[in-house]
């Protein structure tokens, strides 16, 4: 049983008071996202990310279409026991401590009292909580918020836990905790559908991924069928400032460390690099293929409209 | 499903609690003690009465401004807070939150006024010496008052569901208002004529009638209260907020969150 | 899908039970206690707490307390109900004017309803008078509260002297009305004549301006006429009989024997009823409220 159906749902939205135009906020589009997947949904900002996720939530409700979670209407209250969400920027009760803030949304998701205690522990624990479980939450930092966000996702022992750009916030140690996180959680049978803007991490945990852009799904599949679309790339060091000029104009950003030049081009510049390497007479010291990233794919396939920044898509 | 609707309104009691609205309760205190002994010092004959009508003018001020304070915010500021979302993720049903939040304020009101009941049977007890049959009216007109709280509150969440907190403090303050003189409109209704008197007397009906909540002045003069009045009194405030709560649940079940 | 439409569905019914319900029990509520918010006005301490605690809104407070009271009085004196509480009359009314001292109104109800007898007034007069001495005192270029003032005192406490002079400052100050003036020597002069009685109200029915007090002076004067009329009537039906030795049948015979001019009308434009035994009745008795002949029981 697939672990999440989307068959069609739009969302379009009326905007303004007297006169009111229509803004497409997500077109129509078919997914499937396998039990046991980590799967990552991916695209700038403004894409349609979130309001997928506040589709299926049941917080807005869609102009058209449906969809199946855990094989039941995605409206059906009961099903949402077996599920998690964080949100983007999550905001919690301020005035509650973590374990009262945890133990109020066990207790709404079916938590037996009993197991209550125990559970917060654990959750704590794993989040690396701890330390923080009596202090309330009004004094927590984002990274400790981003931390009892995750929590509060998987107290109650989902199947499916959704989860909203859940690296934002964090430093890069907390998102390497999390990134673990997400592993455990697959390796604990868990499907992980999770929203990001961040490719690296997209590519190292998903299994398959999906690319939004402008409302629109634009891709769907395994990350390195995707990258091979692409085409790889080559990098190419060599000795000597000569050569730099003709490497440049082949596309290839250059630097330089003492005398050596590092220079990464397209797979099929390499011969017309080398050439020019050795017209200047400079020598050359390696040759190394290197994979195509998602990054390349963004800046390739979307192109018009969104940018990739230090790793990051930007509308 | 009753279990969900128990933590909310246990969880809404508790952030009351935390918002220091308790602490109203000193204002109170100092209050009635203040007034007992003032009372106590010039002799004019009629402590009894200004204990009571004091005593029980306060309770119904200070719950009427907590009820519409906290109630317009019920839904609103959870809206705006975005807590909601990681709420209705869960199992919870939207009539679930909505009528969780309700019993979690009037919960907050009935203790309130429940210490405040032992302010004013304190201070009765100071000026008076003793306690007399007729004192059993000032006990029905604490109960009439929790009443007024309980439709008040349903009005407050009601509004809260679908408008800004600022608008729906001003209409159901607007409401209390035309409540306390809903029966003159009632009389005026029945004094115009053809489509005017349709039209004016479906809206005195729609409004809250809280006339017949108000005996305060006879439990002042330790006058009986007719055990027909309690149950009429309790029958009306249960259909009122009753139908209150089931409007900002139709509206709440729609409404798309930002 | 369905659990969704059954919710809606659920409380959508809910609401319609509850809104339906909470009327019909606002209008039980209401029939417990009819008067139960206007006695509230016999617990207030004072006007002038009243004032404060209304936070200066004291002319919209005296409004509402007005309207309560002609609402309640209005209906309940044109239906003539046993069981008004004419006791809350004269606080209703103190407390109105304590609060809007200038609600000319409030006082020419006083002197219309607060005199009479039950079950058509509160029978008191003498908070009548309490009343229109403050009326007076508040707003001494109101010539209609003096009339009312001697009204009082000639009708109800036979105070003829003290009628005169109220009717004199009525009818001679600056604005005043010159038509009271000849009400001032007829006090003084032939005070217990019912023809000065029969001015006064005639007096009242032309410058009242509430429809409550209009319609009241009318049954008075009606019924004053009819007092007139009644015996004169009778004593043509004696004529009649002496003439004839039998009553007559009906007035067209009586029209025919030239002891009438013509088939006589009551004051209120109806004909008369003639009895077997001689009587003459009125058909609608009640027109004529104050009427002592004429009237089918007291006959």
């Amino acid at each position: 049983m697939p672990a999440i159906e989307i068959l069609q749902l739009e969302k379009t939205y009326s905007v303004g008071h007297l006169r009111k135009s229509k803004r497409v906020a997500l077109k129509p589009f078919l997914l499937t996202v396998e039990e046991g997947e980590v799967f990552g949904y991916l695209g700038p900002n403004g894409a349609g990310k979130t309001t997928t996720l506040k589709l299926l939530m049941g917080l807005i409700a869609p102009t058209g279409g449906s969809a199946r979670i855990l094989g039941r209407d995605w409206r059906d209250p009961e099903m949402k026991r077996d599920i998690g969400f964080l949100p983007e920027q999550p905001y919690f009760y301020d005035y509650l401590t973590a374990e009262e803030l945890l133990a109020y949304y066990a207790q709404l998701s079916g938590v037996a009292a009993g197991d209550i205690p125990q559970r917060i522990a654990r959750v704590l624990d794993r989040v690396g909580m701890t330390a923080n479980a009596r202090v309330q939450l009004r004094k927590f930092s984002k990274g400790m918020l981003q931390r009892i966000g995750v929590a509060q996702a998987i107290i109650h022992d989902p199947k499916l836990v959704f989860l909203d750009e859940p690296m934002s916030g964090l430093d890069p140690m907390g998102r390497l905790e999390v990134r673990d996180l997400i592993q455990s959680l697959k390796d604990e049978g868990k499907t992980v559908f999770f929203s990001t803007h961040i490719l690296s991490d997209a590519e190292t945990l998903c299994d398959r991924v999906a690319v939004l852009n402008q409302g629109e799904l634009r891709a769907v599949g395994v990350v390195a069928d995707l990258t091979a679309e692409v085409g790889g790339k080559v990098e190419v060091v060599w000795q000597g400032a000569k050569a730099k000029p003709a490497i440049e104009a082949l596309g290839g950003e250059c630097h330089t460390t003492a005398n050596l030049v590092r220079a990464v081009l397209a797979e099929k510049q390499l011969d017309p690099a080398i050439d020019a390497i050795r017209r200047a007479q400079e020598r050359l010291i390696s040759v190394t293929p290197v994979r195509a990233t998602l990054e390349d794919y963004f800046l390739q396939k979307l192109g018009g409209g969104s940018k990739v920044i230090a790793g990051e898509v930007k509308a | 499903m009753s279990a969900r609707i128990r933590h909310i309104a246990f969880n809404t009691f508790r952030e009351a609690v935390r918002d220091r609205v308790l602490y109203n309760l000193v204002f109170f205190a100092v209050l009635m003690a203040g007034a007992s002994i003032l009372l106590g010092q010039i002799s004019i004959d009629i402590e009894r009465q200004v204990v009571v009508n004091l005593g029980l003018s306060a309770v119904s001020l200070f719950g009427v401004v907590i009820a519409i304070f906290i109630g317009i915010g019920l839904v609103a500021k959870e809206i705006e807070r975005r807590t909601l979302y990681t709420v209705l993720a869960r199992p919870v049903r939207r009539w679930e939150f909505i009528v969780g939040k309700f019993l979690g304020l009037v919960g907050t009101l009935v203790v309130n006024t429940f210490f405040m009941a032992l302010g004013v049977f304190a201070a009765l007890l100071y000026v008076a010496r003793h306690f007399e049959r007729g004192d059993l009216s000032v006990a029905v007109a604490l109960y009439f008052i929790v009443l007024e709280f309980v439709v008040i509150t349903a009005l407050a969440l009601l509004f809260s569901s679908f408008s800004s907190p600022l608008l729906s403090a001003v209409l159901t303050f607007a409401l209390f208002i035309v409540g306390t003189f809903a029966e003159d409109l009632r009389g005026f209704a029945a004094m115009t004529h053809g489509a005017v008197r349709g039209i004016v007397t479906v809206m005195a009906y729609l409004m809250p009638n809280f006339a017949a909540l108000n005996v305060i002045s006879q439990s002042a003069h330790q006058q009986p209260i007719a055990g027909s009045l309690i149950l009429y009194n309790t029958v009306y405030a249960v259909l009122y907020a009753g139908a209150a709560l089931a409007g900002a649940v139709l509206i709440f079940e729609r409404r798309n969150l930002k | 899908m369905t659990a969704r439409r059954s919710i809606t569905f659920a409380f959508a019914v809910l609401l319609v039970v509850c809104l339906l319900g909470q009327a019909a029990t606002v209008h039980r509520l209401d029939q417990m206690r009819p008067e139960k918010t206007l006695e509230e006005v016999l617990y207030v301490p004072s006007a002038k707490v009243l004032q404060r605690l209304s936070l200066g809104y004291n002319g919209l407070l005296a409004d509402i307390y007005w309207t309560r009271a002609v609402q309640y009085f209005g209906t309940r004196l044109s239906s003539r109900t046993k069981s008004t509480r004419y006791d809350l009359l004269y606080p209703l009314l103190d407390i109105t004017t304590d609060l809007d001292r200038n609600l000319i109104p409030a006082y020419e109800f006083g002197a219309s309803f607060l005199t009479q007898t039950p079950p058509l007034g509160a029978g008191q007069a003498d908070n009548a008078v309490k009343l229109l001495k403050k009326g007076v005192a508040a707003n001494p270029e109101q010539w209609r509260l003096y009339f009312d003032l001697g009204f009082v005192y000639y009708l109800n406490l036979k105070d003829y002297a003290a009628a005169a002079d109220a009717f004199r400052q009525a009818g001679s100050m600056p604005g005043g009305n010159p038509n009271v003036l000849p009400m001032a020597a007829a006090s003084a002069q032939l005070g217990g004549d019912p023809r000065v009685a029969r001015a006064l109200w005639q007096l009242t029915y032309d410058q009242a301006s509430q429809d409550l007090v209009r319609k009241n002076a009318q049954a008075h004067v009606r019924s004053m006429d009819l007092d007139d009329a009644v015996p004169y009537l009778e004593s043509k039906v004696a004529q009649f009989r002496a003439q004839h030795g039998r009553n007559p049948a009906g007035w067209m015979e009586m029209a025919r024997a030239g002891v009438l001019p013509g088939v006589p009308k009551d004051p209120a434009g109806d004909f008369y009823r003639l009895t077997a035994d001689g009587h003459v009745l009125v058909q609608h008795p009640d027109k004529f409220p104050f009427a002592t002949r004429g009237i089918p029981d007291t006959e």
